[in-house]
């Protein structure tokens, strides 16, 4: 076997140090009943043939890359320079693990610190920690933080929810929150509009920006009120928006989650994904996560370590903020290596040819007849009405290999004839101009 | 190990410099509105090869497995074949999207299927999720579940879930996120959960609040416990769930199925057991398995197969989404590829080769470290590193860096004093264990010739003992120019 070095001599040679007289002898503390079942799993493959097999099953799925893609609502086809994978497989941060032993693990740890540097600036937050599962996790735990800083057992157990965010976040949401005394109030306004309805019971308003149908609320009003009613202002944001658009952070949010997926790391059906938390510096000690700081050693010499870990399960136990311990590192490093790869004027790039894209995308969409765009301010995804239901729609072209974005229904059953349009930078003029022509066409 | 200093990005910045390579815009341009533009965003500006130098001699400064021995107790840092990662870059999984549809989504959704299925076989479950992105979550969705189970059965006076003082860091954490007190059981002497305190615990009124058990077996000694049957029983018989922290499944893949005595739900890590790399601290991946009357509360969707297509499922009393999509899928292609060169076969193998050698490397090392529960261990064992007046385990765990390799976990778990966690796992070659145990046995000498080797290791790193006390009092997160 490949990956066992162990050879039958050697077998033999450990055994008898051991003073054991077999390998099963180490298993005697496994009641006998049960012990060396018979499992029923495929034989065994040589390499080639197992890669053989994943190639074949690879090949089933409908990949972005052999299409003309306008498909996102949580999942984003960007570019990925190639310097992203090539530094991440690299087997020093590939194999390594949680940097326990600071001094063989500068690498990784100023790697964090690089990262949280670069997406607090994003985000304009004070201190960003190194990740969360995804935008999801990350959305329900500055949740629970918030809980925790602002409400706790005491008087405030409301959330302020505004109604468009990715509905799988919302359940992850209610998932996450099942434990808690918490209500959540879910208000189908924008952000500015939800936050009026923050009360004295309310600890945080959630304000998305974008929503998840793209549209770009006034998130300085939102803060405005939700501090008024002295609550927190939680905010689910685009990174790649982020690069041209005002921070969350500038605007007044306390927190910020964002799924980082779209810096650097390729949509792999949904994960591994990068969840980023950030937060103003009165609410470090109740942000959840590893936090890489500076440090020095006796020589003066600068070095990075995990720090503030009293925050964390493996020291308060019970009393911990979360109970997160493995998180998504190589995504982080994929998103650190991604922003300096696009530096100061690359990520508003991207951003703006998003931007001048989408719009152009709806511009077209707009004059179709029967189509209808529901958008006003949006970024990098748009509303559109259908005068078909999207999912005949998205079938259809699909099997064309033109993917013309998320049929509302597949989340929301009774809204058969819209579709979520994303246009990233990675869709050329002329597969905007096919995507209107298909649409079109498929449905006269 | 590259000694260097290495400047952070921001001080290898120079203005105008690029390394993104970006189409211009071919369509016509939309104006934006002045009041949403940000001013300013202060990302570094640097070309690609200063770039590319700068993290591979990041890369240097790091243990990792494939450049060092990286036996950290309870993490089965084994090795992360290559062939993983060149199966999950396929274009065929990178770039496809979790809402493309289910008929354009059938070899991803028959992958899930195939490894919910050998997992489920795997640990004797009737059903399971390979939602979790992580142990820790897998931990939360199966405390979730038993408290479904019970509000099922109108049952919500279980409040209380007992955690042997050997299981998981994680576990408290994880039971106050699902609501419940914990209540910790201590350890006999034989190093497995003392049966008269489960017994009083479950005894009565106290019994009646208890909603299950949260085991980690092999625990966290590297034991197992002999008991696991009787436990069981005895939660069972009180109306509690045995929960099993699979953390430690490397030692039993093959070996035993935990639900064939008793365990009810439980999660394994894709990441540990089934080879996916650790990455610098994840992405890991979760599986959690549960019997058949617990199957309708697993977190979903779950993958399930109906007129010969594959399609997602919300079980369902399911406790609902852990994240967004379907767990961390590029992490499960890396695992469906290592079960499938390996068969049961294998996998049996792996175990018996990871427990031989974990009790050899303990044999090799006892007389010059003391080991609190003597006896057998399976995939790992805790030593003691207080070697001498005024050597703690710190020291050694410093030493070893000096000689190439990569502590033990240290100071974990609890219940030992100055613990060394040792866990070799199944791919490393005898000559390498020889190496480490000659190398500790030496550490063990020099603590009483020439202790100052230790208190002042290590010298050969890119920077010594940091002073972390300082760093968190006074806390640094970010780059200030």
């Amino acid at each position: 076997m490949p990956y066992i070095a162990a050879t039958d001599a050697d077998r033999a040679a450990m055994l008898e140090r051991i003073g054991a007289a077999d390998v099963e002898e180490l298993f005697s503390d496994i009641p006998s009943s049960a012990r060396f079942p018979v499992l029923d799993l495929p034989p065994p493959l040589s390499e080639m043939e197992a890669m053989r097999e994943i190639e074949a099953l690879a090949a089933r799925n409908l990949s972005a890359s052999s299409s003309a893609w306008f498909l996102g609502a949580g999942a984003y086809y960007h570019f990925i320079p190639a310097v992203v994978p090539a530094i991440a497989s690299r087997g020093e941060f590939l194999s390594a693990y949680t940097p326990y032993q600071p001094e063989v693990s500068q690498g990784t740890l100023q790697a964090i610190f690089e990262y949280q540097s670069m997406a607090a600036a994003l985000l304009g937050m004070d201190v960003v920690n190194a990740s969360h599962y995804d935008g999801a996790t990350a959305l329900a735990e500055a949740l629970l933080m918030a809980y925790n800083a602002a409400g706790g057992a005491g008087t405030r157990d409301r959330v302020v929810l505004c109604a468009d965010i990715h509905p799988e976040y919302k359940e992850v949401i209610r998932s996450y929150l099942s434990a808690y005394s918490a209500r959540v109030d879910e208000i189908d306004l924008p952000p500015e509009g939800a936050a009026a309805l923050a009360d004295a019971s309310t600890f945080c308003v959630v304000a998305p920006y974008p929503g998840f149908s793209g549209a770009i609320g006034d998130l300085a009003a939102a803060a405005a009120a939700t501090h008024a009613a002295g609550a927190l202002l939680v905010v689910q944001a685009d990174p790649i928006m982020c690069g041209l658009l005002k921070s969350p952070g500038e605007l007044g949010a306390d927190i910020v989650a964002a799924e980082g997926q779209a810096l650097g790391n390729p949509m792999c059906f949904g994960g591994p994904f990068l969840g980023m938390m950030g937060a103003k510096a009165g609410l470090v000690r109740k942000l959840p996560g590893r936090l890489v700081g500076q440090a020095k050693d006796a020589a003066g010499r600068r070095g990075f370590v995990l720090t503030l870990t009293a925050r964390e399960q493996h020291i308060r136990r019970e009393k911990a903020v979360s109970n997160i311990c493995s998180n998504q590192g190589l995504a982080m490093l994929q998103a650190c290596v991604y922003l300096a790869a696009m530096g100061r004027s690359g990520l508003r790039a991207v951003a703006e040819l998003c931007w001048n894209k989408s719009h152009y995308a709806a511009s077209l969409i707009a004059g179709i007849p029967g189509f209808a765009v529901r958008a006003d301010r949006f970024f990098k995804e748009f509303l559109v009405e259908t005068p078909i239901p999207a999912e005949d729609l998205a079938a259809k072209l699909s099997r064309r290999g033109v993917v013309p974005g998320l049929p509302l229904s597949r989340y929301y059953p009774e809204r058969k004839r819209e579709l979520l349009v994303c246009v990233t930078e990675m869709c050329t003029k002329g597969q905007i101009e096919l995507l209107a022509a298909s649409l079109e066409e498929a449905s006269r | 190990m590259n000694l260097k200093a290495e400047p952070l990005l921001f001080e290898l910045s120079s203005p105008g410099r690029r390394c993104a390579s970006l189409p211009s815009c071919d369509v016509p341009p939309t104006p934006l509105p002045e009041e949403l533009a940000r001013a300013g965003l202060d990302l570094p500006e640097l070309d690609e090869l200063g770039l590319v130098r700068h993290f591979t001699r990041l890369s240097q400064k790091n243990f990792s497995i494939d450049t060092e021995f990286y036996p950290l107790g309870s993490c089965t840092m084994k090795y992360n074949p290559k062939v993983d990662e060149q199966a999950a870059s396929l274009p065929g999984w990178r770039n496809i999207h979790p809402l493309a549809g289910e008929e354009f989504s059938q070899g991803a959704l028959e992958l899930i299927h195939s490894l919910q299925k050998w997992m489920c076989e795997i640990g004797g479950f009737a059903a399971g999720s390979l939602q979790p992105a992580a142990g820790a979550q897998g931990e939360l969705a199966g405390v979730l579940i038993i408290r479904a189970y019970h509000s099922a059965r109108a049952d919500g006076r279980r409040r209380v879930v007992l955690v042997p003082d050997s299981a998981h860091g994680t576990n408290p954490a994880t039971c106050s996120m699902a609501g419940f007190a914990t209540k910790t059981l201590p350890s006999d002497a034989e190093g497995g959960v003392d049966m008269n305190a489960l017994r009083a615990a479950l005894d009565g009124a106290s019994g009646a609040e208890v909603a299950g058990i949260m085991i980690t077996n092999p625990n966290t000694l590297g034991l197992f416990d002999p008991n696991i049957e009787e436990i069981s029983r005895l939660v069972h018989e009180a109306g509690g769930l045995v929960y099993g922290d699979g953390a430690n499944m490397n030692a039993l893949a093959g070996v035993l199925k935990p639900a064939s005595v008793g365990i009810d739900v439980m999660h394994y890590n894709l990441h540990k057991t089934f080879s996916t790399p650790h990455g610098g601290g994840g992405p890991g991946a979760g599986f959690v398995g549960a019997r058949a009357d617990l199957a309708d509360f697993l977190p979903g969707p779950i993958a399930v197969r109906a007129d010969g297509a594959y399609r997602l499922a919300m079980p369902a009393r399911s406790i609902g989404r852990m994240k967004a999509f379907y767990g961390n899928f590029g992490i499960l292609v890396r695992a469906y590829v290592y079960l499938r060169m390996l068969g049961a076969p294998g996998l049996r193998r792996v175990a018996e080769t990871a427990v031989l050698n974990a009790n050899y490397l303990k044999a090799l090392i006892e007389g010059a470290y003391r080991i609190k529960y003597p006896r057998r261990c399976m995939h790992e064992f805790v030593a003691q590193g207080d070697l001498a007046e005024g050597i703690h385990t710190l020291d050694v765990a410093k030493r070893l860096i000096d000689y190439g390799f990569h502590p033990p976990t240290i100071y974990f778990p609890l219940i030992v004093p100055e613990a060394l966690m040792i866990e070799p796992t199944e791919t490393e070659a005898k000559e390498t264990l020889d190496e480490f145990a000659a190398v500790l046995l030496k550490i063990a000498e020099e603590a009483r010739t020439e202790p100052s080797l230790l208190t002042s290791a290590p010298a050969t790193t890119p920077v010594g003992r940091l002073d972390e006390v300082s760093a968190a009092r006074n806390p640094t997160l970010c780059y200030r120019g």
